[in-house]
């Protein structure tokens, strides 16, 4: 490394080092991340997680052999929840992923090209923007059938035009930008404006976007899996375990304790983990 | 054309515009989803005739562009088609439904202003204390929290535990309900004069309100707090300080009023999102509102009533967004070109 990236990388973990929410933030997705990678690795029971059932031993309270108590099949919550990282995880990066495939480009076209394009790609967004979200993901769900690679699929669908809107906006600045103005005179094409100039640029606003909503897109596949359209048991999903643990609530509330406080520990780590990185990456809109 | 009528026009023609791209959305959703519409339409428990039927009967063997010129005219006149739960239109059961759903979120946006503005001017004034973090972890933590599982704890606390408040439901089944004025109870008790009706409703109402506005507490705090900062250290308000205006005047009147516009289209946009939250909340606490109809009919593979559901809350945030927008436009004449 030269010594000007050692000195941006030093400085850029000074500055986020200063922030206890985003250090927060950052050891509960990195606690996420590892538990989603080697989890199998250290859970007690990983057969749990995939409907073992062990009827002897239903909805013990926790203890020491089940940290998390067990549930109706007697299986290890702590396993299930656990293992249930990786269910997170997939649905995350899926939704988050496609829908910045579709935003993104429509975006860099709404705000570099402008004009019609800009106003046809605009008005569809503000349509999609218009509609909550969960409701539509409900509606497309109904209509595919339950299921969580139906809601993966609807909530793809349904989470797009907030990424038009970020770089349409971001494109739009940068087009006026003296240093891309400059390199037009100079006879610059627009392919290499985009992957010059305005691609990279978009780049940091993009992360911190998508950090955020990782968390997001867990709660919503969660949301729809608790009122029964999304995972079904006995795949381990967060959502989903909640769902069933609900008829067994008060008497066993471990058993939906611990999968939701996982979904808001995750969601939580992911909004502040973000939250942190837009303190780094975007100094200017930084608050407070 | 005064420049406030125009930017009306603009404004309704905007709306109208809108409304037509959610009928096309819920249209491709009902119509080009790889399932079978008329199997849809017709229910889980259709044989093969009766699907065949219900694909002549709602034309859904005549090409794409003349289902969606009889989608949209059967729109036009408020057939939204039959709930096979319920038996009723789906229109009906809109109209039954919707005022549990509408009291809710209005409560709940009561409880998000109530609460959120204060803690976001509290923050402001004592900004980087230790009150100011707490303040901004509970914010995020508002967004955080998954609605559902919240509303279980509360139950778990305040129903079970502590007994202090009924479990779920909208009013005991040994209770009459008021007359009907708006269909939603509360506001029909009020109107009726009858005081212990309103006060059971209001004790059943609390806990799913206040669940529902955890996220908007959270939004409207972020929005007060920030522009409480911005206008405390705006110009004016140093030369009213300067001028001996009193500090309790300078927030009240100067800082709050200023702050109150940007926080106020938050609360629109929030009352909007809440409406669309709402069927977590309905479902855990058997709430009888458009949101544990769509959940229902949803599962029970019932699809009219969902697309009604979808286009009924579109419509209402689209609503909710232009009043907003008009009332933004009203109060601060630099928007209206927008």
């Amino acid at each position: 490394m030269s010594g000007v990236a050692v000195r941006r990388l030093r400085f850029a973990v000074w500055t986020f080092s200063g922030s206890a929410s985003g250090l927060l933030g950052l050891g509960l997705v990195a606690a996420f991340l590892l538990l989603a990678a080697f989890g199998w690795l250290v859970v007690p029971y990983p057969a749990d997680a995939t409907g073992a059932m062990h009827l002897a031993q239903r909805l013990q309270p926790p203890s020491a052999a089940h940290w998390f108590g067990t549930d109706e099949m007697g299986d290890d919550i702590l396993s299930r929840v656990l293992l249930g990282t990786r269910t997170s995880l997939w649905v995350g990066l899926v939704i988050t992923g496609v829908a910045s495939l579709i935003g993104v480009p429509l975006g860099i076209a709404a705000g570099y090209l402008g004009g019609g394009v800009r106003a046809v790609i605009m008005r569809v967004t503000d349509v999609f923007l218009a509609v909550p979200a969960l409701v539509l993901a409900l509606a497309i769900v109904a209509a595919l059938g339950p299921g969580v690679l139906h809601a993966v699929v609807a909530l793809s669908l349904v989470w797009w035009p907030g990424y038009v809107r970020l770089i349409e906006a971001k494109a739009l600045t940068l087009r006026g930008e003296p240093y891309v103005e400059a390199a037009r005179t100079m006879g610059a094409g627009h392919g290499w404006i985009l992957l010059r100039h305005i691609l990279p640029n978009c780049v940091s606003p993009l992360i911190v976007k998508a950090s955020m909503d990782m968390g997001l897109a867990i709660l919503a596949v969660a949301s729809l899996g608790f009122i029964g359209l999304g995972a079904k048991p006995p795949a381990p999903e967060w959502g989903a375990m909640v769902s069933v643990a609900r008829s067994y609530m008060p008497d066993w509330w471990w058993y939906s304790f611990f999968p939701g406080l996982f979904i808001f520990l995750t969601v939580l780590g992911f909004s502040l983990f973000g939250d942190g990185l837009r303190d780094l990456l975007d100094p200017r809109s930084a608050r407070g | 054309m005064t420049p406030l009528l125009r930017f009306l026009a603009r404004r309704l023609a905007l709306l109208v515009l809108m409304l037509l791209g959610l009928v096309v959305i819920t249209f491709l959703v009902s119509n080009v989803a790889p399932s079978d519409p008329a199997a849809l339409a017709a229910g889980p428990d259709a044989t093969r005739d009766m699907v065949e039927t219900v694909r002549h009967e709602y034309g859904l063997d005549q090409p794409l562009p003349q289902q969606f010129l009889r989608y949209v005219s059967d729109l036009a006149q408020l057939k939204l088609g039959r709930a096979i739960q319920t038996g009723d239109d789906v229109s009906d059961d809109l109209a039954r439904y919707f005022p549990a759903t509408a009291e809710l979120v209005l409560l709940s946006t009561l409880f998000a202003v109530l609460v959120g503005v204060p803690l976001g001017m509290l923050a402001a004034l004592r900004r980087n204390s230790w009150f100011d973090h707490a303040i901004r972890i509970l914010a995020v933590s508002g967004v955080a929290l998954p609605a559902f599982w919240a509303a279980l704890l509360l139950q778990l606390l305040f129903s079970v535990i502590l007994g202090w408040l009924p479990t779920s439901g909208q009013l005991s089944v040994a209770t009459a309900p008021p007359p009907v004025v708006t269909g939603m109870v509360l506001f029909d008790a009020l109107w009726a004069g009858d005081v212990p009706t309103f006060r059971e409703a209001l004790s059943y109402a609390v806990l799913p309100a206040f669940v529902l506005a955890l996220p908007s507490i959270a939004a409207i705090v972020r929005v007060n707090r920030a522009e409480m900062i911005e206008v405390l250290g705006a110009d004016y308000v140093t030369a009213a300080r300067a001028h001996g205006v009193g500090t309790a005047r300078v927030i009240g009147w100067l800082a709050l009023k200023n702050a109150m516009l940007p926080t106020l289209a938050m609360i629109g946009l929030r009352l909007g999102w809440t409406l669309g939250s709402s069927f977590l909340v309905e479902t855990v606490f058997d709430w009888p509102g458009i949101g544990l109809y769509a959940v229902s009919s949803a599962l029970a593979s019932d699809f009219k009533p969902v697309m009604g559901v979808t286009l009924c809350i579109g419509a209402c945030f689209m609503l909710c967004n232009l009043v907003i927008d008009l009332a933004y436009g009203w109060l601060d004449p630099r928007t209206r070109s927008a």
